[in-house]
This record gives C-alpha cells, structure tokens and sequence, in this order.
C-alpha cells in the first residue's frame, strides 16, 4: 500500500510518501528539500494515511533522498513523533539525518514544564473577582499615592521637605515655556472655531456682537484650562511616566529608596510644583490666545470693530470667571503630574511596561480632568457662581 | 567597671525570614548571622531568590514572615525614623550600576552627602573625588552614565553605595555581565575596601570565580526545595558538603548529582 501527494507537491522541492513495508510497519519516506519556508505539509497528513489502512504498531522514516533540511524538518518531525506518542505507536527515528537526531533529542532532553505553558484558567467567576479586587487594590494605592503627595507638599510648605532647586527650574522650563507654541496654536484654533460657530448662529438674529461674549466666557470658564490640561497630560505627564518608568526599570527609584532618600520627595515632588506654577499661567495665556482668535473672525468675518469687540469681551467676563478657570487649572495640574508619576513609579521592568504606563498616564489623566470638570460645573452652579 | 561579659550582636543577623510574591513563596526559613568585616556571599541558580533576599535585606521588599536585624537592632519593626536611620549605614550596589541618569557622576555620588550631611559644597566635591578615585573613576566627574562602559557604571555605583562611609556594603551581581578582567578588577575592589574601611560585604553572586576569591562564609538557596540548603566556607562546602546540588554547583556539574536547572 502506497500513496504519495502528487498533486499537493507540483512546484515544491519535497516530496512525501507514506509506505506499509509490513502491514503493522508505517515507513515515512521524505526526499527533497525540507526547509521551513517550503510550505512544508501538516503532520497530521501523515496519521490521516496511516489510518486509512490496517492499524500500525511501529514507525519508521527513511530520509536517504533528503538533500537539505534545516529546522522545518525538525518542527515536522517532533509533531509527527509527539502523535505517534500519544497514539501509542512505537517509533524508530534512526532514519533521520544525524544532525536532525541530534537536535530532537536536545528538544526533549528537558521534559517541558508543567507550570508554564498550560497554566489552568480559573472558572469565569474567580477571574471577576481577581478582576475586582485587582481594581479596587488599584484605586486603593492611587489614593494612598494622593495621600502622601498632599502630604510632601504640606512637609514642603512648613519647611520640612526639600526640593533640588536645579530639578525643579528643569521640570519647569520643560513644562511652561516650552508648551507654549503647541498651546498657543490649540487656543487660537479653538478660539476660531467657537467664534465661526457662534457667528452662523447668531447671525441669523442680528447678534453677532455676542459672538464676544460666548468667546470670552466659554474660553476662561471651560475651554481654556481643559484645552491647557489636556495638552499638558499628553505631553508632559506621558513624559513624566516615560522618565520615572524608565527609571524604575534601571532600578535608580530603588537606589533612592535603599539610600534613605523618599522618591516622592526627590522626583514627586518638584514634578508636582512645577507643574502648580506652570498650569495658571498657561492657562491665563490660553484664555487670552483664545480670546484674540474669536476677535479675527469677529473683525474679519462680522465686519466688528476692534475697540467694539474688546469692550464687549469687558464687559462679558468678569473676574470670577478667570478665577475659576485659575482654579480649575490648579487641580488638573495636580493631576496630571500626579497621575503621570504614580503610572511610571507603578511601572514594570520592561519597555512593553513603560509603553503601557505611558499610555495608561495619558489616559486616566484625561478621564480625570473630564470628571473633575463636571463636578466643578455641578458645584459652581449649586453655589450660582 | 565590670566589663561585659555577653559578646557583642552579630552585625546582620536574618532570622526565620520568609519571602513571598503575595501567596507565591520563594524561599522560606532563612536565618544566618554575619560578622563584622566579614564577606559573605548569597549563591544559588537563576530564580532561587537571591536578589529577592537581598531586597528583603536592604528594606526594599517586606518580608512574609522573619525580621533581619541590624547590631541586634530589628530592622523591620523599628519605626519609620529609625529605619531611615538603618538605612544610611547600608550602601548598595545594584546589578546595573542604577546610577540617576539625569546628574553627572559627581552629582549622583554627591546627592546623598548633600541629602544627608551639613558639609560645604568645596568639601563635598572633595569628597566625591575621593570616592571616585577610590573605585578607578578618577576625571570622570563630570560624566553622565550613559557616556561610560557598564564595568565603569558598577564602579560608579560602588562609589556612590559608599559616599556615606556605610559599614555594610551590599552588592547585587557585581560580575554579571562584564569581562572576566573587569570582573576581577571588582572583585580585588571588593577585598581591598573590606582590607581598608573594615566594612561588612554582602555579595549576591553565581559566579565560582568570584564567590572561591572572596567569600568567608556563603549561603546557598535552592530553587526547589525554597530554602537554604547550605551554609558556611565554599571552599568547605564543595569539598564536604552532604548535598549534592551544592557540590555540582561549586564544582560547574563535575561533582555530585547533576545540578538542578531551572
């Protein structure tokens, strides 16, 4: 009984035959050239021959006609033997090339071990709660991070806990002035496009004029410190992760901790001060960039005078409106400095990890300064600010 | 004035320590005493523990179950104060060198004094030097880690693990990954500033070399059993030991049953 693959193998360099020398005797006969890019044939063709005949009790393969094979011949002959295994069909392997008994048995010189690769998945149930209390652990360290972040910066107010100034003027000039192109261009185009949307609809009523004040309101109210908080958590608190991630990795946060130095202190802290300074700042600087981008469209579009237009501004937005966007830009800056290095300190030891935190910074970050808003627009409406 | 009969605690005793990734243990029942100026080495295969028990000691990880103690003084159940205290007399030398790669050599060997002393800025940058010096870095103050070669950055980190003048010096893998030459040259390191500052070493290493030149007393981990198997001279301990994993690893296999890999 023999059967060959002839019209599987056309414009292959192998070949492969299944033949009965006895007919309790399977004898694999391979020729040709067996390497891995070949589109070799799945071993499970072989077993779908042999049983199509009478039951074999023993396996052997005849390889002389092989001319060259490299580790594709290997993986196909560990699938065939490891079948023929739990078939219980003896098998003979001194038909391979030297070489190719050679690696198979250094494949199986160390039986594979039990714990890695088919570790048990527990039942759904457990996995919901080892998801649940994962993430309430989760929640748990991050506010107890909080906690003692309040706690340097109150250390630091009452002189207790120092600052390096020379980190602190870095983190700074890294966080203020050099943010101010990107946030420059974000406000204006904001700015542009309220005042474009404001100008269709108010148009229509003859009040274009009030394209001003839907301006300037929303600007120092929302959009200005929003805008400001979330270009800064993609930018400064992803870098913020990425150096304390990486940090962390090169084990340096452990070299601080063993030689007594807090790292909340050393790198919490002056990250978290800069960005306390630098946050109000841009974030005036973005309500007035916004503000001048709504005048050009007022000016060009509406055809409003210059002086006209600011005058409405005036009288438009009163102080508490900049002063709660002030506020509100205090809060995100905590936040995302506090996020960016919770996520990197929290970092695993590899690149993939410090990816991960990275992104993960940028995003709670984000979903915080969403939240925190609209608990802000809650409370400041309860107290009809 | 009677004078005191009971000898004087050992410098670092670790008892009954256990150590555990949550419910995972990795080695349980450890307990070794270690002598002033005494080298003592932590030895087993890949993934024993052996940095896990050298985290446990310098208060890095909290142990499952044990205490390590310190001149007799527990480190883990001091308060806060006191174990920051602990701690400045501890310097350690991490696998990678662990240098700050923001500040320059001289400002990472000069954090801690700054941090922790009320010396001036010119005594400071002598210091420093010193420090440098000692360790064959001299004219490399002003380098950031990643201008120098990794033999260079374990040097660095040594310098730094003794810019307080601490009295226990604990190294992480000093010789992993450098050349058999710049691992001896840290090895003759190690020996010549336990010869001059009489501090106690701490080495966590699998190198044979390096564990036959300087180690007084060694202690082995097994990864199977989790738990120490051995401990004492590893001179002694390859040539008498009764367990025969701990005679294949000092002898590279050639002794004893095949060494448990893994």
């Amino acid at each position: 009984m023999t059967r060959a693959w002839p019209s599987t193998t056309v414009g292959r360099p192998w070949t492969l035959r299944v033949e009965r020398t006895r007919p309790e005797v399977a004898c694999v006969e391979l020729t040709g050239v067996w390497r891995k890019e070949d589109r070799l044939p799945d071993p499970s063709e072989v077993w779908r021959e042999i049983q199509a005949g009478p039951p074999v009790q023993r396996l052997t393969f005849d390889t002389s006609r092989v001319t060259d094979w490299d580790s594709g011949l290997v993986t196909f002959a560990i699938k065939v033997l490891e079948e023929a295994k739990a078939r219980r069909v003896e098998s003979d392997r001194a038909g391979f090339p030297d070489g190719a008994q050679r690696l198979l048995h250094l494949a199986e010189a160390v039986p594979e071990k039990q714990t890695g690769r088919a570790r048990a998945q527990p039942p759904w149930l457990a996995r919901i709660g080892a998801r649940a209390t994962a993430t309430w652990a989760g929640i748990a360290t991050g506010l107890s991070f909080l906690g003692e972040g309040v706690l340097a910066l109150g250390a630091l107010l009452r002189g207790r806990a120092r600052v390096r100034m020379s980190d602190l003027l870095v983190v700074m000039q890294d966080s203020g002035p050099r943010a101010l192109g990107i946030v420059s261009l974000i406000s204006f185009l904001i700015g542009l496009i309220l005042a474009f949307v404001g100008a269709v609809q108010l148009q229509q009523f003859g009040a274009s004029i009030f394209v001003a004040n839907l301006v300037a309101i929303a600007m120092t109210r929302e959009i200005g410190c929003i805008m400001t908080a979330v270009v800064m958590a993609g930018r400064t608190g992803a870098a913020f992760a990425a150096q304390l991630g990486t940090m962390n990795t090169n084990q340096e946060i452990d070299a601080l901790s063993t030689m007594g130095i807090s790292p909340m202190e050393f790198l919490v802290l002056p990250r978290m001060l800069a960005l306390i300074m630098m946050m109000p700042l841009l974030t005036i600087y973005a309500d007035l960039v916004g503000i001048l981008g709504g005048a050009v469209v007022g000016m060009a579009m509406l055809g409003l005078g210059s002086a006209e237009y600011f005058e409405q501004t005036r009288g438009a937005v009163g102080l508490t409106s900049f002063f709660i966007g002030i506020c509100k830009s205090l809060v995100f800056g905590v936040v995302v400095a506090l996020v960016g290095c919770f996520r990197g300190m929290q970092s695993g030891r590899s690149a993939a990890a410090v990816g991960l935190a990275t992104t993960s910074a940028v995003v709670t970050s984000i979903v915080l300064i969403i939240v925190i808003d609209g608990i802000f627009a809650v409370v400041l409406n309860v107290l009809g600010l | 004035m009677a004078s005191d009969t009971t000898p004087p605690p050992p410098r670092i005793a670790v008892a009954d320590l256990t150590m555990a990734y949550g419910s995972f243990v990795i080695q349980h029942d450890i307990s070794f005493t270690i002598g002033r100026g005494e080298i003592f080495v932590i030895m087993g295969g890949s993934g024993s523990g052996k940095s896990t028990l050298l985290n446990h000691m310098v208060g890095l990880r909290t142990p499952a179950k044990g205490d390590v103690l310190y001149d007799g003084q527990s480190f883990w159940h001091a308060a806060d104060e006191e174990r920051d205290r602990l701690r400045r007399r501890l310097g350690v030398s991490y696998q990678a060198g662990a240098l700050w790669s923001s500040m320059t050599l001289a400002e990472n060997v000069a954090l801690p004094l700054e941090t922790f002393t009320r010396l001036s800025p010119k005594q400071i940058g002598e210091i420093v030097s010193l420090k440098l010096a000692l360790v064959g870095l001299a004219g490399f103050e002003e380098f950031y880690p990643s201008e120098i070669s990794g033999g260079m950055l374990k040097r660095a980190g040594v310098a730094r693990a003794m810019a307080l003048d601490p009295d226990i010096l604990f190294f992480d893998e000093p010789s992993a990954g450098l050349d058999p030459i710049s691992s001896r040259r840290l090895d003759e390191l190690i020996l010549e500033l336990r010869a001059s500052l009489g501090a106690t070493m701490v080495v966590v290493t699998h190198e044979l070399p390096s564990i036959f030149a300087i180690a007084d007393t060694a202690v082995f981990l097994d990864a199977d059993r989790r738990t120490m198997i051995a401990l004492g001279n590893p001179k002694k301990l390859r040539d008498e030991s009764s367990e025969a994993t701990v005679r294949a690893f000092l002898t590279r296999g050639e002794q004893g049953a095949r060494g448990s890999t893994g």
